[in-house]
């Protein structure tokens, strides 16, 4: 059984059917890539699924729960994280500060137990920094040591997308949403994040679902690919099967002229 | 360092040795302008009441020739760019500042002259009187002041100017010796409280309430000696705690909560009733912004109905305690009263807080608001009087026993034990709450609210919870409240006492516990709250115009406060903290912005340090 | 927790369902309210109708005076909703200071209306002075805006939205004890208004206050000029387009620096007008006559649709008509003794409920690219 499935998923917004019937699946483990051209619904696909929007018709379906609807938070603790397009990080808190607050939804101490500081939420706190340290510490050197304490917005663009990843880990999610993790960064970044996505599978075993439009990313870390176009799927297989499918070059480079001079 | 939210004001930086007419004329007009509304509302008239140094400075005078002062100063700023030499003061500056007093005072003269002329102005203006005339002319009359107000105005520019042709440690010197002299008179009657044990102090220093001339001219040089030799001699407190060394800071943060611990034990005992009162109005206040930093401060949610939990406090303890509430009357003692304030309290945030869970922070604003006003009118009414008392109030209300007396308003002097007791539980409760798994979430939510919810924070949860707390903490006051004055009346709980609180909080700093609790003393101990008197007197009539103002400087200027939280200081001022950190060659983040330049030699130039590339 | 099962299909997986359940304690609050609300409304009508109907109570013509002095109310409230609407659909704040613009309108006016009537004129020119008083307080107001834009918003423009709200709510402070200490605390009464229209007219068989009518008349002009000048000048462009989308408004060559100040001239001078209706309506002024009339106008202008100027001057009109109606018509049909003194609690009901309800608005809000969701 997939872990995350979702089937004849809808979404309009606003007069624009972003989704159209949608059916989507993944196995535990997996690393599957969406592509498309801009305006696919890739996003759109994303916040539905990360119940920023709730669907208008179809499930979505989490280890055989239907949680369309449900609101994000419900959906993180779930066990389903997300990053954004546009890195969205808590500029004014510390790096450290960042990754703990993704352990909010692990953990339980509430405002009598923080107020007078009961032994378990002593402990709670102890273990929720180890975690967000050794979160940390999965990127390297990077995030360490003395950029514990700096605020996040004077991290360079590199390490904040890696800072966003780290905080979506912190929420121990079984399935990990990428939304474009390499946008912008430079060829050496690119490389070392592709490495790094695979490694969140294999030392961490998230199953994870990445939208990009990087090509050597994804040839080079998807088991799968699912191209999206004008909010429907049209095509899904390994790369290779995807990359030469002509609906999916029509998609993105359009019909050569001549075809389509005989086909009117 | 500059770069805050408002641009730098326009500084031409490069100081050309000529008169720069332009600006000359609009800050000789702003001048002016400022100093014929501080006459025409009469703060002139009424601050020539109280004399600063007798015979011969009066805290008007003081006043109104401290604007062309600080107008000269317009013309000695610099914006100070780390690696930029900044221009030298030069005689320009000061001839340009006395050229704008000159105007100003000008001004100030012609408006004297057209008050004196026509006199049914004053029917209008009610202090735009021959009084006022007399004060600006000092009484000498229209002719000789079109001479002699613009002259004493430009020299105030030129001293302004002057001095900053002097070194730095000079001008500190000064400006220190300056503030002494004003505040020992302002503060005259703190002054004298203090020295009840030794009345020979205060009866040098003062005569009729205000300095001699002999004793202002010791203070001064008191004052500016300590600037120059006391920080050589002693590493400052705020130094203390902000060194890099946990151990230093831990122990001095000991040291102070024990000075402060004991000052506030021994303390109640020495003061006389005035202060005594003040220090209880002060805490009353400290203790409902405390509550509102956690609702602003932490979680980001702008509430300007505040004071309808504190209603709620302060009216269901009178109505549960008082012998005569009418209709509901279980003539229940304070402590018994207590636990139901407090739920009833929270059940008032939870009704407060759950419409406005998805509004946006405006909207959140003034639906508050509504909800305060609501609150205040269905008190007052007719309708509900047969259980809240309507414009009788509630009256009669018992103290909180305790050992065998009670608190009330006769013992204020056990009063201010409460309060402060009640103000550091509330401290302490926000203390551990912004430190703790639930202050983490609402630093989140009021970074991005959205992204808060996406990571996992359950924002309904976190919204609630903090409007809750708040109004929990301001049902303390309410109750204190209510015991202390032994009545209530919906006159305490208008719209403005919502509004003065959260010019403490952010005046003194938003997000920060010990910012509120300095904001709390610095305002209404020295302007005084809405219904209550301060240290100055004399303001009186304009604290609350002196609060807007204060409100608006602040937004301007330093938005995070006098005394910030930290993370709300690299908010506002963000470009300077990169800044900071690009010019920090170590490589290194320094935590105490240590700006000189300790260059460190070869390794600087290793690639992947400092800023982050 | 509530668990349905699906009849699982051919090869299909069951799936559990849970109703986010989290939630629906709030949205059942919500609706609670609502309900409460229509109860409250319908039981308040019946109580009126019998009263009415026995009698008792406000006459018809009563009724009939309390319709149309709400509306005239209304009329002020609406244009004084211009301006909140304004500002908000372009620079995305509530301007907490425009009812001190309007009520240095008031004030000044008052100088100008004493003049006229000491020398005079007032009763000699009724017209020409009313007219020399509207501008007078027309022009108070704008100038009053601009300067405040000038000095306490514009440094702002790009900071976090709460930091003008808060701004503006000093400001409106700071005006409102300016005011204070100029003019004095007490209430300054503008000379009664001159006979042409002290009296009452009678119009389709109805006998309506000249004053009020008056009121309406202005607020009906007022309302066409504002739409004349919107939609066919330049200016009037210029200030949708910036209403629209700052950022793409410059770039197409727009002055935004120039076409806000207009947008807060343009509040001011309808403020103004709204100042002159106050003068008409009620006669007394002093420092705070402009709080709590700004509160309910910002409410108007949220119940018309922030950002919609039509739509200000209907929520204006409509919440003139729930205030000066209301309390009597639901309150007093319920029995409720003293309603007029809940009348500013039924603005303050009608501004959370329409927030909490319909924040968009009865005619659709319009908010810059900026601020919307």
């Amino acid at each position: 059984m997939p872990i995350l499935e979702t089937r004849k998923l809808n979404k309009t917004f606003g007069g624009v059917q972003a989704i159209q019937s949608v059916d989507f699946g993944i196995d535990e483990g997996e690393i599957v890539s969406i592509i498309g051209p801009n305006g696919a619904g890739k996003t759109s696909f994303f916040n539905v699924v990360s119940g920023m929007f709730p669907p208008d018709g179809g499930q979505v379906i989490f280890d055989g729960l239907n949680i369309g609807g449900h609101t994000p938070s419900q959906i993180t603790a779930a066990g389903i994280a997300r990053t954004f397009q546009n890195v969205r990080l808590f500029p004014n808190l510390t790096v450290l500060e960042n990754v703990m607050v993704g352990q909010h939804c692990r953990t339980e101490s509430g405002v009598f137990s923080s107020i007078i500081r009961t032994p378990k939420q002593k402990r709670e706190e102890v273990m929720i920094e180890e975690k967000a340290k050794d979160i940390l510490g999965f990127f390297g050197t990077r995030l360490v040591g003395y950029r514990f304490d700096q605020p996040a917005f004077a991290l360079s663009y590199a390490n904040r997308r890696r800072l966003e990843i780290a905080r979506a880990m912190a929420t121990e999610p079984r399935v990990l949403l990428l939304d474009e993790p390499t946008a912008g960064m430079n060829p050496k970044e690119t490389v070392e994040l592709t490495e790094l996505i695979g490694r969140l599978r294999s030392e961490r075993g998230f199953t994870i679902v990445m939208i990009e439009h990087d090509m050597k990313v994804v040839q080079g870390v998807s088991d799968r690919v699912v191209v999206l176009d004008h909010g429907t799927q049209i095509a899904a297989g390994t790369y290779d099967e995807v990359s030469t499918n002509e609906d999916v070059i029509e998609a993105y480079l359009g019909r050569p002229a001549e075809s389509r001079a005989q086909s009117e | 360092m500059t770069a805050t939210i408002a641009p730098a004001p326009t500084s031409d930086q490069s100081v050309e040795s000529r008169v720069q007419w332009r600006r000359m004329l609009r800050v000789g007009a702003v001048v002016g302008l400022v100093m014929m509304f501080v006459s025409a509302n009469g703060m002139a008239a009424t601050f020539n009441g109280r004399l600063i140094i007798y015979p011969i400075l009066s805290l008007g005078y003081l006043v109104l020739y401290a604007i062309p002062f600080v107008g000269g100063t317009q013309f000695t700023k610099r914006e100070e760019l780390e690696g930029v030499e900044t221009a030298p003061p030069s005689v320009t500056d000061a001839v340009n500042a006395a050229l704008a007093g000159l105007l100003g005072g000008l001004i100030l003269g012609l408006f004297a002259w057209f008050v004196d002329a026509v006199p049914g102005v004053r029917t209008i203006f009610p202090s735009m009187s021959p009084e006022m005339v007399d004060v600006l002319t000092f009484g000498l009359g229209v002719g000789p002041a079109l001479v002699l107000l613009p002259l004493i105005s430009a020299a105030m520019g030129a001293l302004a100017g002057g001095l900053s042709l002097l070194s730095k440690t000079t001008n500190k010197a000064l400006r220190a010796g300056a503030l002494t002299v004003v505040s020992f008179a302002l503060f005259q009657v703190v002054v004298d409280d203090f020295f009840d044990f030794l009345p020979a102090v205060p009866d040098f220093l003062y005569t009729r309430s205000a300095l001699t001339i002999v004793a202002a001219i010791i203070l001064f040089a008191l004052g500016a000696a300590g600037s120059i030799y006391l920080p050589g001699r002693m590493p400052s407190i705020g130094d203390r705690l902000g060194s890099s060394d946990a151990e230093v800071r831990r122990r001095t943060s000991l040291w102070m909560a024990a000075i402060i611990a004991v000052a506030i034990i021994i303390l109640p005992q020495f003061l006389g009733g005035i202060l005594n009162e003040l220090l209880i109005n002060v805490g009353f206040f400290a203790l409902m912004a405390l509550g509102l930093n956690v609702v602003i401060g932490y979680a980001g949610l702008l509430d300007l109905g505040y004071v309808a939990f504190f209603a709620v406090g302060a009216y269901t303890t009178g109505v549960l305690t008082s012998p005569i509430s009418p209709t509901i009357n279980p003539m229940l003692t304070w402590w018994q009263a207590f636990p139901i304030v407090l739920v009833l309290a929270a059940l008032a945030g939870l009704l407060v807080g759950t419409p406005v869970l998805r509004m946006r922070g405006d909207y959140l604003a003034i639906v508050t608001l509504g909800f305060g006003e609501i609150v205040r009118i269905l008190l007052l009414s007719d309708w509900l009087a047969p259980y809240f008392g309507g414009a009788q109030g509630v009256r009669n209300i018992p103290g909180i026993p305790v050992f065998g007396t009670e608190i009330n308003v006769t013992t204020p002097h056990l009063m201010i034990y409460a309060v402060v007791f009640f103000v550091a539980l509330a401290a302490f409760i926000s203390w551990r709450l912004e430190h703790s798994r639930i202050g983490r979430s609402w630093a989140a939510m009021r970074e991005d609210e959205d992204v808060a919810e996406a990571v996992g924070v359950d924002t309904v949860k976190a919204k609630l919870t903090a409007f809750i707390t708040g109004a929990v903490i301001a049902s303390f006051a309410g109750a204190l409240f209510a015991a202390k004055v032994g009545s209530v009346f919906t006159n305490s709980f208008k719209i403005l006492v919502s509004i003065v609180i959260l010019v403490i909080v952010i005046v003194g700093g938003m997000g920060n516990i010990v910012g509120v609790l300095v904001g709390a003393l610095v305002l209404i101990g020295i302007l005084g709250g809405p219904n209550q008197p301060g240290l100055l007197q004399e303001f009186g009539q304009y604290k609350l115009l002196i609060y807007g103002a204060l409100l608006v400087y602040m937004m301007l200027q330093r938005p995070e406060g006098l005394v910030p939280s930290k993370r709300r200081q690299q908010e506002l001022h963000q470009e300077e903290f990169l800044q900071d950190a690009w010019l920090d060659k170590h490589g290194r983040f320094v935590e105490d912005h240590d700006h000189s330049p300790q260059r460190p030699g070869p390794s600087a130039a290793e690639p992947g340090r400092g800023r982050e590339s | 927790m509530t668990t349905t099962e699906n009849k699982p299909a051919e090869g299909e997986t069951v799936v559990r369902e849970r109703r986010a359940l989290r939630l629906s304690w709030v949205d059942g609050f919500l609706w609670a309210i609502r309900i409460g609300a229509i109860i409250i409304i319908a039981v308040g009508l019946i109580g009126s109708i019998s009263k009415f109907a026995a009698g008792e109570g406000l006459t018809a013509e009563g009724w009939r005076d309390l319709i149309v002095s709400s509306l005239a109310q209304g009329a002020m409230y609406g244009l004084l909703a211009l301006g909140y609407s304004m500002v908000y659909g372009v620079l995305g704040f509530i301007n907490f200071t425009h009812g001190e613009v309007f009520m240095s309108g008031t004030m000044v006016g008052f100088i100008a209306a004493n003049w006229l009537f000491e020398n005079g004129i007032w009763d000699a020119n009724p017209f020409l002075s009313m007219i020399l008083v509207l501008i007078v307080a027309m022009v108070t107001s704008t100038v009053v805006a601009v300067l405040i834009e000038r000095i306490a918003y514009r440094p702002l423009r790009g900071a976090p939205r709460l930091i003008p709200l808060i701004t503006s709510i000093g400001m409106s402070f700071f005006m409102q004890y300016t005011f204070a200490g100029l003019f004095g605390i007490n209430f300054n009464t503008y000379p009664p208004p001159p006979d042409v229209i002290a009296g009452t007219v009678n119009i389709l068989g109805l006998e309506i206050r000249t004053t009020q009518l008056t009121v309406i008349v202005i607020a009906i002009l007022s309302m066409i000029g504002l739409w004349y000048f919107v939609t066919r000048t330049k200016t009037g462009r210029a200030m949708r387009a910036v209403a629209e989308d700052k950022e793409i408004a410059g770039l197409m060559g727009i002055n935004v620096d120039r076409t806000i100040v207009t947008v807060f001239a343009v509040g001011g001078a309808m403020a103004g007008v709204a100042a002159l209706m106050w003068s008409l309506l009620f006669r007394s002024v002093n420092y705070i006559v402009g709080f709590i009339p700004g509160v309910k106008a910002f409410t108007a202008a949220v119940l018309g649709g922030i950002g919609n100027i039509g739509g200000a001057m209907g929520g204006g009109v409509l919440l003139g008509l729930f205030e000066g109606v209301g309390p009597i018509l639901i309150l007093g049909g319920l029995g409720i003794p003293g309603v007029t003194q809940l009348k500013d609690a039924v603005a303050f009901t009608a501004l959370v409920l329409v927030l909490v309800f319909r924040p968009s608005g009865l005619f659709g809000e319009r908010l810059g690219s900026e601020d919307r969701v």
